[in-house]
């Protein structure tokens, strides 16, 4: 009785040991990607990571044999990845910081090399129904800045249909590029008040404030839906024009970052994406693309 | 004699079985090693904390002031993410609690055996849910109804978070308060029926006494699960760092930071190893949690 138990178990066991076999074997089929498929990893900002992905799949379309695996996190999960070098390209919707070049030195032995891929416009969104039209940078400032004085609409003059006065702040959480561009432009680095809702997403602000007849948020260009409105800030509207000319008062450039000089695929790529094609996405997903001179041209 | 055994017995079956059963062991003694592992990995990150001039744990432990990126004024306070942690947590089991209960109630006194059995798997099925699930359901539905029933202005909030929570649950405290009811002898229940109690008075008197630790032990299990919570938590609660007024106000939880700001920290720097401090919070309000769990269940043992 016991040795049939034994044999029993011994079997399972076999069984166990065969199929932790075939596991092991499947994983170099997988990472090995079957022969000359590259495939590119590419993290970091959130407000790029639609631009990023639309890329991707237009470029796969083109290079059937590169594979570009697109992931978001904000755009210091990005850097990180980079000085880790867990990813070939990051993607940051701010410039790279003085502290991080310099651990990329210390990490890599090599620079981290920035490629500038467009431009976007950081909007400042209201529900629709908010009668709101402008808002200048110093009452952004007292709405969203430590020790503001403004929490409530009526103090811009401006009644909420459907009642509400208290101004629910939107904000982003403390990795995104967003929220640092937003603290170091509007806030001129001050802090931030205490008890804004810091949504983890470009899309999510949006969002919240789509649903929120009282709230206030900041958020990429390119996110805009019906369920929101754009403010002008100080008289002048979030476009294309007002990016590119720097009358807008909060654009930022967005770059592709490498590690030291890149090479094959990786090269191939990021000429592509400077490249008619990739600026052309580049503005049909609500962003401003370089100045056409700026583009990449095949010597 | 030991040649005979010899026979019967093969030498790889002798082996083996001993092979076994120190495999056996190790998958016994092994939780015991990850729990004071892991313990000790959390605090060798946070503990160079301890030691920086910008830190204190006063401040960590009873100031609201959370400013981990701050550029001019690094304020590391985690009373709001704390009192958030709580507050979502106890509007939860105030939700939770008579549903996890009566459910138990329900299921081991008053339905028939068909009943029971559906009511079993189905709760199952409901403790199955992914949690980034809940919380979906949080930020789209439940945000939705919360505005248009209460007039919010924001539809992710505590309430919001607590009842995600409580929906995450119930199903153990059904369960386990079930396991608990299910343990009270039968002779308890003949002996009530016998003095002409109803079945009302049999459950009142009898048998909630009898399982009062069991049914503890239950709820507890419950809290444990939903301090524990993240991933709903992150996306229903809003997020904000703020000691909330009252049950409609935004908060942040300390699991729900920890997920949203770890991924961004350079490992090493302050920020990174005071979520690592936070983490070590986290495990001791846990861990005091499941020990009186724990020390209620074992008082059940004794008496039984």
């Amino acid at each position: 009785m016991k040795t049939k138990t034994c044999v029993k178990t011994m079997a399972a066991l076999t069984a166990a040991a065969a199929l932790a076999l075939t596991m092991n074997g499947c994983k170099p089929a997988e990472s090995g990607g079957g022969g000359g498929r590259t495939t590119i990893q590419n993290k970091g900002s959130d407000t790029m990571v639609n631009l990023a992905q639309a890329w991707a799949e237009a470029y796969s379309k083109e290079h059937p044999e590169v594979k570009i695996e697109v992931s978001g996190g904000g755009s210091g999960v990005g850097i990180a990845a980079l000085i880790k070098g867990t990813v070939d390209i990051a993607n940051s919707s701010r410039d790279i910081k003085p502290s991080e070049i310099e651990q990329t030195k210390k990490n890599t032995g090599k620079e981290p090399k920035e490629f500038t891929i467009g431009y976007d416009a950081l909007a400042v969104y209201v529900h629709k129904s908010n009668p709101l039209d402008n808002i200048t940078t110093e009452q952004l400032a007292q709405i969203y800045q430590e020790g503001g004085k403004i929490t409530k609409w009526s103090q811009l003059g401006v009644t909420i249909p459907g009642g509400g006065d208290d101004i629910v702040r939107v904000s982003r959480q403390s990795n995104s590029g967003t929220y640092e561009f937003f603290r170091e432009h509007v806030l001129q680095n001050k802090d931030f008040k205490l008890g804004s809702r810091d949504m983890n997403g470009s899309k999510e602000v949006v969002e919240l404030v789509g649903n929120t007849p009282t709230a206030i948020g900041y958020s990429g260009m390119g996110y805009a839906t019906d369920k929101v409105k754009m403010l002008k800030v100080d008289g002048v509207a979030p476009t294309v024009q007002t990016t590119l000319d720097r009358s807008y008062p909060i654009a930022r450039a967005l770059h592709l970052y490498t590690v030291g000089e890149p090479t094959g695929a990786v090269l191939d790529y990021l000429n592509w994406v400077r490249s008619e094609p990739g600026q052309i996405i580049v503005e049909k997903t609500g962003y401003v693309p370089l100045p056409k001179e700026k583009w990449y041209k095949k010597p | 004699m030991s040649d005979k055994r010899r026979a019967t017995r093969p030498l790889w079956a002798v082996y083996g079985e001993k092979t076994l059963e120190w495999v056996i062991r190790v998958a016994g003694v092994s939780a015991i090693i990850f729990v004071v592992a892991i313990f000790f990995f959390v605090f060798r990150e946070a503990a160079p904390m301890l030691v920086n001039k910008d830190f204190s744990l006063k401040e960590f432990l009873f100031s609201p002031e959370w400013y981990p990126t701050s550029m001019s004024n690094v304020r590391y306070g985690t009373l709001a993410l704390t009192v958030g942690t709580f507050s979502v947590t106890i509007l939860a089991m105030v939700i939770a609690v008579p549903f996890g209960l009566g459910g138990a109630i329900f299921i081991s006194e008053f339905c028939g055996h068909k009943t029971k059995e559906t009511l079993k798997i189905v709760i199952e099925l409901l403790a199955a849910i992914p949690s980034v699930v809940w919380g979906f359901i949080g930020l789209t539905v439940m945000s939705k109804i919360i505005m248009k029933v209460t007039g919010a202005p924001v539809g992710v909030n505590m309430l919001n978070g607590a009842i995600i929570l409580a929906l995450m649950s119930v199903p153990i405290i059904v369960s386990i308060g079930e396991d608990a009811l299910k343990a009270v002898p039968d002779s308890y229940r003949e002996a009530g029926l016998a003095l002409g109690a109803t079945q009302w008075q049999l459950v009142y008197r009898v048998l909630l006494p009898a399982a009062k630790n069991g049914l503890l032990a239950a709820v507890l299990l419950g809290v444990g699960r939903a301090v524990g919570e993240t991933m709903a938590v992150l996306m229903a609660t809003g997020h904000a760092v703020h000691i909330p007024e009252g049950i409609l106000d935004s908060v942040r939880t300390l699991t729900a930071n920890i997920a949203a700001e770890l991924g961004e920290a350079p490992a090493g720097s302050p920020h990174y190893r005071v979520l690592f401090m936070t983490g070590v919070l986290l495990f001791s309000i846990t861990f005091v949690v499941n020990l009186t769990a724990d020390l209620v269940v074992r008082g059940i043992r004794k008496k039984g």
